[in-house]
């Protein structure tokens, strides 16, 4: 033992690839001047070479701006934008209230939890199959391990198909970027699982995955591209609820609560339980 | 709406009664069957309340004890902390309040240090329970490839640091208070084989590993305690974040930069590139 920390190593300027600013004088993008070299880049463009360092195509961020278009639905009863108007409702800020449903997006039935899970299972599968094992046995092992698969089924609508799926394709076949392998895997999975007990479609988790997979990025940037992706749908959501009148929005009755729990006790003479 | 909505909240933990002249505004409220404004106001204390809210029961005067020293001694984790750094960043340029909280739950939540570690931790105390061997092989395997997670993998043993050389003093002296509060469960069995389990892991015993011990001593299951974690960690980080408010950012570190890939000021017009 020497005395010393890892950490000390990490002190002073902070080291960095990705840039910063010069107050007053001029700004660094991953390397690129902000204000002369990407002045007129697209938002979207900037954005994934900040989460990636590569560039996107005109084609893919046509696709990838579609991609979100698609999915922005402005319903308050959906999970993420309910709190979106739950704060619009109880008047706070809307940056607060959108950045807590963006939050919220992250969640284990829909949103961020399964896209990375769905992105990083096309890829173990692809990899698998490439190897030489048959992609059902691979699916199976899948539903044994994880009892589902995120990407197929879905929890508000189980057996309709999921209607962002054709437009999305069709935009991705007019764009050329409709033949990739992943997208290929991303049907076959939906084969076998029609095919088997599970009958489960493939929703836009996999189809979205399955097309940015095959675009080069990987799990972490797909998780990165998507953050902003149920973005649009929560502003209205919160505009509205701030025109309705305060509290007026989702209001619950005391009667609205249905007590499953014990029967009244006395605080007082109760022992000690435990 | 009405009261024959099908749109309900069932709970086994909040009970209203309404007012007779409005069905919004509740007279009584219960928690797990108790009085919470007619008797838990005046007759329990906070940490009390806590655990009733959190287990459905009360606790005995001991659990009491040990959460409130266990809150007590993560309410704040100081200025340098990850979590009350990144609420002082919100509280120096007059973010929102709730921007702040945000800001400490964010950077407080993570797998190194923060309430996802001891998530992770209290998981390998269900796990291991007080089985040296069990622990010994649970720290130095790696944790079975899953489906991938928002959440980052861990990069050291969840419950031990990551850089100290020792275990450092406030650790011991949370463990040492705690263990005395909960005899016989695993903050005790901590206590008395700390040396082991650090020899185990190949790091000091950290502040997340005695919160989980004693969290799920408490009976807490490991999404609790994560909570718990979460809130209990606040106080100090919105602290901190008015003193800097009121202080000024002026007076809050910036920090220099060091871009290795600057391009430099443009060229000017009819300037050589």
């Amino acid at each position: 033992m020497n005395g010393t920390s890892p950490l000390e190593a990490w002190e002073g300027p902070l080291r960095t690839t990705v840039g910063g600013c010069f107050p007053g004088e001029r700004a660094v993008f991953r390397g690129h001047d902000l204000h002369t070299e990407l002045r007129d880049t697209s938002w979207l463009d900037l954005y994934l070479f900040g989460v990636t360092g590569r560039r996107q195509t005109p084609a893919q961020i046509r696709l990838l701006y579609a991609m979100w278009v698609n999915t922005s639905y402005p319903d308050a009863r959906l999970w993420n934008n309910r709190v979106a108007a739950l704060a619009g409702s109880a008047r706070s800020t809307g940056i607060l209230g959108v950045c807590a449903a963006i939050a919220t997006s992250e969640a284990a039935i829909y949103g961020r939890q399964v896209d990375v899970a769905i992105a990083d299972f096309l890829v173990r599968a692809r990899a698998a199959v490439q190897s030489g094992r048959p992609l059902a046995e691979v699916v199976a092992g899948e539903l044994q391990v994880n009892r589902s698969i995120g990407g197929y089924g879905r929890p508000v609508a189980k057996s309709a198909a999921d209607e962002r799926n054709a437009v999305v394709l069709e935009l991705a076949r007019k764009e050329g970027l409709a033949d990739g392998e992943y997208l290929k895997l991303a049907f076959a999975i939906e084969a076998i699982l029609l095919a088997g007990r599970w009958r489960m479609r493939m929703n836009y988790a996999a189809l979205a995955a399955a097309l940015v997979l095959d675009m080069g990025l990987s799990p972490r940037e797909y998780y990165f591209y998507l953050l902003p992706s149920f973005l649009a749908g929560m502003p209205p959501c919160f505009i509205e609820a701030s025109e309705r009148p305060a509290q007026a929005t989702f209001p619950l009755r005391c009667s609205a609560l249905r007590h499953e729990g014990p029967a009244r006790r006395p605080w007082r003479e109760a022992g000690t339980i435990s | 709406m009405n009261a024959e909505s099908k749109d309900v909240i069932h709970s086994r933990l909040w009970e209203e009664e309404a007012s007779e002249d409005d069905p919004f505004t509740a007279q009584a409220c219960f928690c797990s069957g108790y009085d919470v404004y007619g008797e838990i106001l005046e007759l329990a204390s906070y940490p009390e309340y806590l655990y009733l809210l959190f287990r459905g029961e009360r606790p005995a005067p001991p659990s009491a004890r040990a959460l409130e020293i266990l809150a007590i001694a993560i309410a704040n984790p100081g200025p340098r902390d990850p979590s009350a750094h990144a609420a002082m960043c919100a509280g120096v340029s007059g973010s929102p309040g709730a921007a702040v909280l945000m800001a400490a739950l964010a950077a407080g939540a993570g797998v190194s240090g923060g309430a996802r570690e001891v998530f992770l931790c209290m998981n390998l105390w269900n796990t291991c329970g007080r089985n040296p061997q069990a622990w010994h092989t649970a720290l130095l395997t790696p944790p079975p490839a899953g489906k991938m997670e928002v959440w980052p993998v861990a990069e050291h043993p969840p419950g031990f640091s990551p850089y100290a050389r020792s275990c450092a003093i406030p650790v011991l002296q949370t463990l040492a208070a705690l263990a005395r509060q909960l005899p016989g469960g695993n903050t005790a069995w901590l206590h008395t084989q700390r040396a082991a389990m650090e020899e185990a892991s190949g790091h000091p015993l950290a502040m997340t590993g005695v919160i989980a011990a004693a969290l799920g001593d408490l009976g807490f299951a490991p999404a609790t305690g994560e909570m718990l974690t979460l809130l209990l960690r606040l106080p100090g980080a919105a602290a901190h974040a008015l003193e800097q408010r009121e202080s000024g950012f002026r007076h809050f570190p910036f920090f220099a930069i060091d871009i290795i890939n600057d391009p430099g000021p443009p060229a000017a017009p009819g300037e050589t590139p």
